[in-house]
């Protein structure tokens, strides 16, 4: 899919993602916006998962830790065919499978998340998974001769994790203990994306806990680290495509905005957890409607 | 030299042991060691993981002999227990080894979420429980783990309280389908079962026949019902001792026939008096309206007295000596 191509599907999740939270009358607008290009180009670039294929044992995993911004997440799986884009009516609706965050009842949804700090050990345990499922196995002990070992093994693995982290979710300590033991056992076949969009639920992520810089922390981890604009589709791709350095897990830092692609949701806080009414869907589609209208033309 | 460790015996208890053929075996957790071995050996699936416990969880020669199937996260048992549930999400059956007091209370939401609500095959073992470690204080006790787990939904909650039953719980975890909880404690533990005895999930065992006093017991207190019983024969009271290995699903048919059919019903467990099995049996006895004498034997809601084990369990009357008085007093 090119990177055009990419621009018009996510106007194109973007309305469906507004719609379905209008719908449902709750939803995580902000973070759902900020994060839906770099699921675009997971979804249709860089995972390898299909619906007809999702229980191979050697699909790549997606844990979406920032499990609140569901809503994107079930606009990205709906288009990619995991289920009828009709049932984003029902999201959060009684007795709907349609949670107000992910859950494994929903065709393409590897874990239940929305308790935040959750999703990077997750995705720990499974890149361990897929090392022990690899050709030279999961090289555990810290010896000397172990090390050389798992040097070897870092080359190999059964399949790649993903996970997404909010920016502000960086503060729960789980995390860290994750980031750990990833480094620790060479996990080169775990990437963690921050969506940094540096808002929170009560603002700036400056004001709320100071978490920068992100990127040293990481590294002193023992992360490899990659800056990216998480809107752009290439600089996506190409952090996201291959892991960063043989022998480390790779942190991606997406440079977002909370609220893309709408005028009056970008880069405001109130915009966390906010429903549009219908006024402001209506504007919020008009906006969108416009922006496609551009890339059409751009496009001849 | 230090001084011995309190016996957790008096020299009547065992006389008693004695008198009714107990022969003692080993720890519990020595036996979930051998069996986890014995089965990971068998299959390369099991995968141990611990939180800088393999010591204290008897894993030092599964480590050795296997491993690559033991993966140590270090002091963290939040990564303990979300790494469990990852390996378990990706097919492999992961037991998470850790001392039951940090793992069901620091790690409490990633068993509600990561293991129980996302629904993956992982198998938490809860090592050292209860009052294990005795005299290293509240920190390093577990009588919060029945109470907080029996309020989430889908984890089996398995106390052994013998040999016999620890390896078959460790051989039902070792194939469940659903994420379950083992409570284990690490004193020697006499055998309590016949080799014949089965062993099935949510159906407890019935030790010993009477009508007089049920003694409901689980973990390691069931061993002081079963001597205590034996004590009351000799009063001439007929006393029914059930091992409830299950505390959840809860086998609420034994439950109820011992409400309806004996004099008195005494519950027994190494856990606070709030929320632990006392409390599930008393909910089972009332919602069916059988209205019966009832005791709940456990720890007080108050700061725990310093000891061993054997002293806490003396002081709070789970002892031999501790529930006669007890059955006594309920049947004046």
């Amino acid at each position: 899919m090119t990177d055009r191509e990419l621009q018009h599907k996510s106007v194109h999740l973007r309305k469906n993602t507004l719609k379905a939270i209008y719908e449902a009358g709750a939803g995580h607008t902000g973070g759902s916006l900020s994060c839906l290009d770099i699921l675009n180009v997971l979804y249709n670039r860089i995972l390898n998962v299909s619906p007809e294929k999702f229980s191979a044992p050697n699909r790549d995993r997606y844990v979406q830790s920032k499990g609140h911004s569901v809503e994107a997440l079930y606009a990205v799986l709906a288009d990619r065919g995991f289920f009828p884009e009709a049932d984003l009516k029902t999201i959060c609706h009684y007795q709907s499978h349609f949670v107000g965050h992910p859950t494994r009842h929903i065709p393409g949804i590897e874990m239940n998340t929305g308790a935040l700090g959750h999703g990077l050990p997750i995705s720990v345990g499974m890149a361990i998974a897929a090392k022990m499922d690899s050709g030279t196995g999961f090289q555990p002990v810290s010896s000397e001769k172990a090390s050389t070992h798992r040097q070897d093994a870092c080359a190999t693995t059964a399949f790649r994790v993903f996970t997404l982290l909010g920016d502000g979710e960086v503060a729960e300590g789980s995390n860290w203990e994750a980031a750990m033991s990833a480094a620790h056992y060479k996990l080169d076949n775990l990437t963690a994306i921050i969506d940094h969009n540096t808002l929170q639920i009560s603002g700036h992520t400056r004001d709320v806990m100071s978490n920068e810089p992100i990127d040293e922390k990481f590294r002193a981890f023992g992360w490899s680290v990659k800056i990216v604009n998480g809107h752009n589709f290439a600089e996506l791709t190409n952090a996201l495509g291959k892991p960063a350095e043989i022998g480390k897990p790779t942190c991606v830092i997406a440079n977002t905005v909370k609220g893309r692609g709408v005028s009056f949701m970008e880069d405001v806080a109130k915009w966390h957890h906010g429903v549009p009414s219908e006024a402001e869907l209506k504007q919020a589609l008009g906006e969108l409607d416009a922006a496609e209208k551009l890339l059409q033309k751009e496009t001849k | 030299m230090s001084a011995p460790a309190p016996s957790m015996y008096s020299p009547a208890a065992k006389a008693m042991a004695e008198k009714l053929g107990l022969k003692m075996g080993r720890a519990n957790l020595d036996e979930f060691a051998a069996t986890l071995m014995e089965l990971a050996k068998a299959n390369p699936n099991i995968v141990a993981v611990t939180s800088d416990s393999r010591g204290s969880g008897k894993l030092g020669p599964f480590a050795q002999a296997l491993p690559k199937q033991l993966v140590e996260v270090g002091i963290a048992e939040q990564n303990l227990v979300g790494i469990t549930a990852g390996l378990a999400a990706c097919g492999k059956k992961s037991f998470g080894v850790s001392p039951a007091c940090f793992l069901t209370a620091r790690s409490l939401e990633q068993i509600k979420n990561d293991v129980c609500y996302s629904d993956v095959p992982a198998t938490l073992i809860g090592i050292s429980s209860g009052v294990s470690y005795g005299a290293l204080g509240t920190t390093h006790h577990s009588l919060h783990d029945l109470a907080v787990l029996r309020a989430i939904n889908n984890i089996s909650i398995i106390v052994p309280s013998d040999n016999f039953e620890t390896r078959e719980a460790i051989r039902f975890a070792a194939t469940a389908k659903n994420p379950v909880f083992v409570r284990i404690g690490k004193a020697a533990m006499f055998n309590l079962h016949k080799p014949e005895t089965k062993f099935e999930i949510g159906k407890a065992i019935q030790l010993r026949e009477g009508n007089d006093i049920a003694f409901i017991a689980t973990g390691e207190t069931v061993i002081h019902a079963l001597l205590a019983a034996g004590e009351l024969a000799e009063r001439g009271l007929n006393c029914r001792v059930i091992s409830m290995h299950t505390v959840k699903p809860l086998d609420t048919e034994i439950i109820l026939k011992a409400g309806r059919k004996c004099r008195a019903v005494v519950t027994v467990e190494e856990h606070s008096v709030h929320g632990g099995l006392g409390e599930a049996c008393a909910s089972t006895l009332l919602q069916a309206g059988i209205n019966v004498p009832f005791k709940i034997v456990g720890i007080p809601d108050e700061d725990t007295v310093t000891g061993a084990q054997a002293d806490i369990f003396r002081h709070y009357g789970i002892s031999m000596e501790g529930f006669s008085e007890t059955a006594m007093k309920l049947l004046k």
